[in-house]
């Protein structure tokens, strides 16, 4: 899977699919926030995809770097909350990081995310177990040397397991030991986001 | 800005309200002496009027006060601090010698305000705000 060649398709793809998923599950998120925090990451982030999906399809760029410096670029401009800022640094990261070439591989995606991750936890200053989107994050890239389904699982996985932990960073880390029980919403919504990229690399396989 | 004139180090105010940020600036105007050279924007809530933060309302308040000595920017929390970082690691968003200001908000903004008034430099600016922490008020 590591010769896999990803295009600028293929991002567009995954862009598309992240702003479908949060659109469909925008309660769910916002229900988890209401638990611990202000009670708006679904619709910050539903506004913030809108945005991207509607900038991606006015121009779409055409190196899978350019896809995601641009969505980043919106989400940051356009959310309104820390998750603006975060995602924003997530996917413009990796956008710079795969830099100009028209393809790249899932190894590189690889690596390009693996180090947008860590810039996301030197932006929010949290650690692994902190009960943030770094606990679905992480898994999700290192289980990508595996496959896009094993990732999304792990994603998936990352974020359940915020449930038991206290959250250390944002909102929900002022209600200490009464964070503990609630699935961090940011950590669900980075699961959301590998799910899509492996929904993206399922229509790259259809086609 | 005409060369001879003084260029005064800018000051953007972000708070995740509208009106904390707005009565802010004027406080921190009003103490530091009301006729103030210094430009001091506030930049608070987002652009329809809620809470949260707006990166087009900070990155334009940034603009609006750089008069090319520096811009630096206090934040009050949580997306307000990120947004910031973020805009700053992007390069090109702000104002060339655009500073996150690490200070205590209120206080933080009456000190880079009433010393961004003395003509003094970004540095300075800085310095006093962040000294607003030292402050210990028990």
């Amino acid at each position: 899977m590591s010769e896999t060649a990803l295009d600028a398709g293929f991002f567009l793809r995954w862009m598309t699919a992240a702003a479908a998923s949060v659109d469909r599950e925008a309660s769910r998120l916002t229900d988890l926030d209401s638990a611990i925090g202000d009670a708006d990451h679904g619709s910050n982030l539903q506004r913030g995809f809108a945005a991207v999906v509607k900038t991606l399809e006015a121009e779409p760029p055409q190196t899978p770097g350019a896809v995601l410096t641009t969505a980043g670029r919106q989400l940051i401009s356009t959310v309104g909350g820390a998750s603006g800022p975060l995602y924003g640094t997530l996917l413009r990261r990796t956008g710079k990081e795969l830099g100009e070439a028209e393809r790249v591989t899932v190894d590189e995606l690889r690596t390009a995310l693996r180090t947008a991750v860590d810039a996301v936890a030197q932006l929010g200053g949290s650690a692994l177990g902190d009960a943030t989107m770094l606990d679905a994050l992480d898994p999700g890239v290192e289980a990508l040397t595996t496959s896009f389904a094993a990732a999304a699982e792990a994603a998936g996985q990352g974020a359940r397991d915020t449930v038991p932990l206290q959250a250390r960073k944002g909102r929900a880390s002022y209600l200490g030991a009464r964070s503990i029980g609630h699935q961090d919403p940011g950590a669900a919504s980075s699961a959301l986001l590998f799910a899509a990229l492996a929904e993206a690399a399922d229509q790259g396989v259809a086609e | 800005m005409s060369g001879a004139e003084t260029a005064y180090v800018g000051v953007v105010l972000v708070s995740h309200s509208g009106p904390v940020a707005e009565s802010v600036a004027r406080l921190a105007v009003g103490l530091a002496g009301g006729d103030v050279k210094a430009p001091v924007a506030a930049a608070g809530g987002t652009p329809d009027g809620g809470l949260g933060t707006s990166a087009e309302l900070i990155t334009e308040a940034a603009r609006t006060v750089d008069q090319g000595a520096g811009v630096a920017v206090l934040v009050d929390l949580g997306s307000a601090v990120l947004t910031v970082k973020a805009l700053l690691a992007e390069g090109d968003e702000l104002p060339e010698g655009t500073r996150l200001v690490d200070a205590p908000f209120v206080e933080g903004a009456v000190a880079a305000v009433v010393t961004a008034a003395t003509g003094a430099d970004l540095d300075a600016v800085a310095a006093a705000a962040g000294e607003a922490y030292a402050y210990r008020k028990d």
